[in-house]
C-alpha cells in the first residue's frame, strides 16, 4: 500500500510537468509573435527589442519553458495584459468562486444521481427505472447553456423568483452565506448539475444491478438479511466506484464550468477565460488553465488513492 | 491427375469454409439488425436523425427564406407568424430557414472531429497495442498528458489559443477526441493480441498487416465504432458551445450554437423563439446518444 503510495505520487510528477509544458506551449501555438500581445502594434522597434529581453521571450523555447516554470512554481503568474493586475490576485477570487460553484452542483448532481441509480438498479425494468434512465440520458444529452437560458426565462423572466446574473447582489463580489447570495447560486447549480446526476445515476445503476445479481446477495437474502441489511452490503460495495466516477466528475465540472459561468455571468474562471481570450490576454490565458488542469491532476491522484483504501479488492502493491 | 484433384478438393473445402465464415459474419450482423428491429426507441432516433440529416442537406430546397436576408421591420416576431412559420430572429431574418442551414454547420463541426479522433485515434491505438513495448509506451503515455485535463477545459484552451474559426474549433475538438478513441483501441487490440486465433495466424504465415487487418481491426472496430456515436452527442454539444462562446463559427453564418448566443439578449422579449437553436442541438444530441446505447445493446459491446 504505501509503495503504491509513493509510486503513484511519482507518477503524478511527469505528468503534471507534461501538463505544464502543453500551458506553456499554449501561448506559441497561439497565432503570431507573442511579443505582440504585450506591446502595442505602433511601439517603436528598439522598446520591442527591450521588452523581448525583458520577457526573456529571445531566449530558446526550452529555457523560457524553464524560467516560466520556476516562476509558476512558486506562484508567480506574471500580471495581467488587460488590467495591469497581478494575475494570481484575480484568479484566486475567481477559484474561489468556480470551488463554490461547482461543489454545490457536484452536491446536488450526486445525491440525486445516487438515490435515482439505487431506484433504477434496484428496480430493473419497471417503471421507475425507465423514468430514471430517461432522466439521466436528458442530464447528459442536454446542452447545458441552453438549459441555463431555460431555467433563466422560466425563473427569472416568467417568474420573477431568482437572479438571472452574478454572484450577489448589485454585482459585488464578496461570498456570504445568506439568503441573497444563495439566491444567485441556485440557477447555475442546478443547471451544472444536469450533468454529473446522469453520469452518477447510468454509474450507481450498472453497479447496483450487478452487485443484486451476484451470488452473495442470495446468499444474504436465504440467510434472512432484511432489505436493509441487504441495501448496507449493496452500498460498501458500490462505494469505491461510485466514489471514483464522482470525483472525476468533480474535476470535470471545475474545468466544464465555462459556458454556465459565461450564460450566468458568475464570476469564476470561466468568465476569467472568456474575458481572457477576447482581449488575447495570454498570462491569464495560460495561468487559469494551468491551475484548473493542476486541480484535476490532483484530484485523479486523491481518488485512485481512495479507491484503494476503500475497496480492498484492489490491490497494488 | 491425382495431386490436381486433390488440389481442386481442397480449394472446394476452402470456399466451403469460407462461405461458412461469410455466412457465420452475417449471422452477426443479422443477429444485430434483428435486435435493432425489436427495439422501437432506436429505431425512431435513426429516422430522426435521418430526416434532420436530409432536411439540412436540402436546406436549399425547403427553407421558405433566405437566410442571410433580415429586416429591421419584423425583428423577433412569435412563432406561428404567417410566412414566418417558426418566427424571426433579432434581424428579421427567417428562423426556420436560419435552423435548417444553421443544422449543416452544427452537424459539420459536430461529427468531423469524431471521425478524424475515430480515424487517428485507431491508427495509434491499434500500433500501441499491437507492436507493444516501447512504442506502447510512447503512446500511451502522451495519451495520459491529455487525459489530465478536463475535456471542456482542453477544447476552449486550444481553440482559445488558436482563434476563432470553425477549422480551428474542429481541430481543437478532434485533439480532445483522440485519447480516449486510443485509449479504447489499445486496450482491445492488447486484449486480442494474445488470442490463439491470432497466434494461430501467426503461425501459419499470416503476415503482421494481415493480422491487423483480419484479426485485430475485426474485433476492434465494433467496440470503438459504438464508443465514437457516444461521442458525437458530446461533440455537437461541445462544437455548438464553442461558437456560443463566440470560438467557432463567425457571423453572419448560420449555427445553432452561435444563434442561441446572439439570441439571448431576445430572451425578455421572445423567449420561445431565443430558445429554439438549443431545442435543436438537444434533440440531435440526445437522438444520437440513444442511438448508441441500442447500438451497443444490438452489437453486443461493454461499455
Amino acid at each position: 500500500m504505501l509503495f503504491y503510495l509513493i509510486r503513484r505520487f511519482i507518477y503524478a510528477i511527469p505528468i503534471a510537468l507534461s501538463v505544464g509544458l502543453v500551458c506553456f506551449m499554449l501561448v506559441h501555438i497561439a497565432p503570431g509573435d507573442p511579443i505582440n500581445a504585450i506591446v502595442p502594434a505602433d511601439a517603436p522597434l528598439e522598446l520591442v527589442e527591450q521588452i523581448r529581453r525583458d520577457y526573456g521571450l529571445d531566449q530558446p523555447l526550452p529555457i523560457q519553458f524553464g524560467i516560466w516554470l520556476a516562476k509558476v512554481s512558486v506562484g508567480d503568474f506574471g500580471s495581467s495584459l488587460a488590467t495591469g493586475r497581478t494575475v494570481w490576485s484575480d484568479l484566486s477570487v475567481a477559484i474561489g468562486n468556480t470551488l463554490r460553484l461547482a461543489l454545490t452542483a457536484a452536491l446536488i448532481g450526486f445525491v440525486l444521481g445516487s438515490i435515482l441509480g439505487a431506484l433504477a438498479g434496484s428496480f430493473q425494468g419497471t417503471f421507475i427505472d425507465k423514468i430514471a434512465v430517461s432522466l439521466a440520458v436528458a442530464g447528459v444529452s442536454v446542452p447545458h447553456y441552453w438549459l441555463g437560458m431555460v431555467l433563466v426565462v422560466i425563473f427569472s423572466v416568467q417568474l420573477p423568483w431568482l437572479p438571472a446574473m452574478g454572484a450577489g447582489p448589485g454585482g459585488s463580489a464578496d461570498w456570504s452565506w445568506d439568503w441573497e447570495h444563495i439566491q444567485h447560486l441556485i440557477l447555475p447549480a442546478v443547471t451544472l448539475s444536469v450533468i454529473p446526476m446522469g453520469i452518477v445515476t447510468r454509474t450507481v445503476r450498472g453497479i447496483v444491478a450487478e452487485i443484486l445479481n451476484q451470488d452473495f446477495i442470495q446468499t444474504l437474502r436465504g440467510k434472512g438479511l432484511t432489505g436493509r441489511g441487504v441495501f448496507w452490503h449493496v452500498v460498501k460495495n458500490a462505494a469505491p466506484n461510485t466514489i471514483a466516477v464522482m470525483g472525476l466528475q468533480l474535476g470535470y465540472l471545475m474545468g466544464g464550468s465555462i459556458l454556465v459561468e459565461t450564460v450566468f455571468s458568475w464570476p469564476g474562471t470561466g468568465l476569467l477565460l472568456n474575458n481572457a481570450i477576447f482581449q488575447r490576454d495570454l498570462p491569464v490565458l495560460q495561468a487559469t488553465i494551468l491551475v484548473l488542469a493542476m486541480f484535476f491532476v490532483a484530484l485523479n491522484l486523491l481518488v485512485d488513492l481512495v479507491q484503494t483504501a476503500l475497496d480492498p479488492r484492489i490491490k497494488r502493491g | 491427375m491425382a495431386d490436381g484433384t486433390a488440389r481442386t478438393a481442397a480449394a472446394a473445402e476452402l470456399a466451403v469454409q469460407a462461405r461458412e465464415a461469410a455466412q457465420k459474419s452475417q449471422g452477426y450482423w443479422a443477429g444485430v439488425w434483428k435486435r435493432l428491429r425489436r427495439d422501437p426507441v432506436t429505431i425512431a432516433c435513426a429516422l430522426i436523425l435521418i430526416a434532420m440529416f436530409l432536411a439540412i442537406v436540402f436546406a436549399h430546397l425547403i427553407a421558405p427564406h433566405d437566410p442571410y436576408q433580415g429586416s429591421m421591420l419584423r425583428r423577433l416576431r412569435m412563432v406561428g407568424t404567417p410566412n414566418h412559420l417558426l418566427g424571426t430572429d433579432e434581424l428579421g431574418r427567417d428562423m426556420l430557414t436560419r435552423l435548417l442551414y444553421g443544422g449543416r454547420l452544427s452537424w459539420f463541426m459536430g461529427i468531423t472531429p469524431v471521425v478524424l479522433a475515430f480515424l487517428i485515434g485507431t491508427l495509434f491505438g491499434v500500433l500501441a497495442g499491437y507492436v507493444g513495448g516501447a512504442v506502447n509506451m510512447l503512446i500511451m503515455r502522451v495519451t495520459d498528458v491529455f487525459y489530465a485535463f478536463p475535456s471542456v477545459l482542453l477544447a476552449i484552451a486550444i481553440s482559445g489559443a488558436l482563434g476563432a474559426g470553425t477549422i480551428n474549433a474542429i481541430l481543437s475538438l478532434t485533439l480532445v477526441f483522440i485519447p480516449p478513441v486510443i485509449r479504447v483501441a489499445e486496450s482491445v487490440t492488447t486484449g486480442v493480441r494474445g488470442l490463439d486465433f491470432v497466434e494461430a495466424a501467426r503461425a501459419s504465415g499470416a503476415g503482421p498487416l494481415t493480422i491487423i487487418r483480419v484479426h485485430i481491426l475485426g474485433n476492434v472496430l465494433g467496440p470503438i465504432f459504438v464508443y465514437a456515436t457516444s461521442l458525437i452527442s458530446v461533440s455537437m454539444i461541445l462544437a455548438s458551445g464553442l461558437s456560443f462562446l463566440g470560438l467557432g463559427v463567425t457571423p453572419p453564418e448560420p449555427e445553432w450554437g452561435l444563434m442561441l448566443n446572439t439570441l439571448r439578449t431576445a430572451i425578455y422579449v421572445n423567449p420561445t423563439v431565443a430558445m429554439l437553436p438549443g431545442a435543436c442541438i438537444f434533440a440531435t444530441s440526445i437522438c444520437f446518444n440513444l442511438l448508441s446505447d441500442g447500438l451497443r445493446q444490438a452489437m453486443d459491446v461493454r461499455a
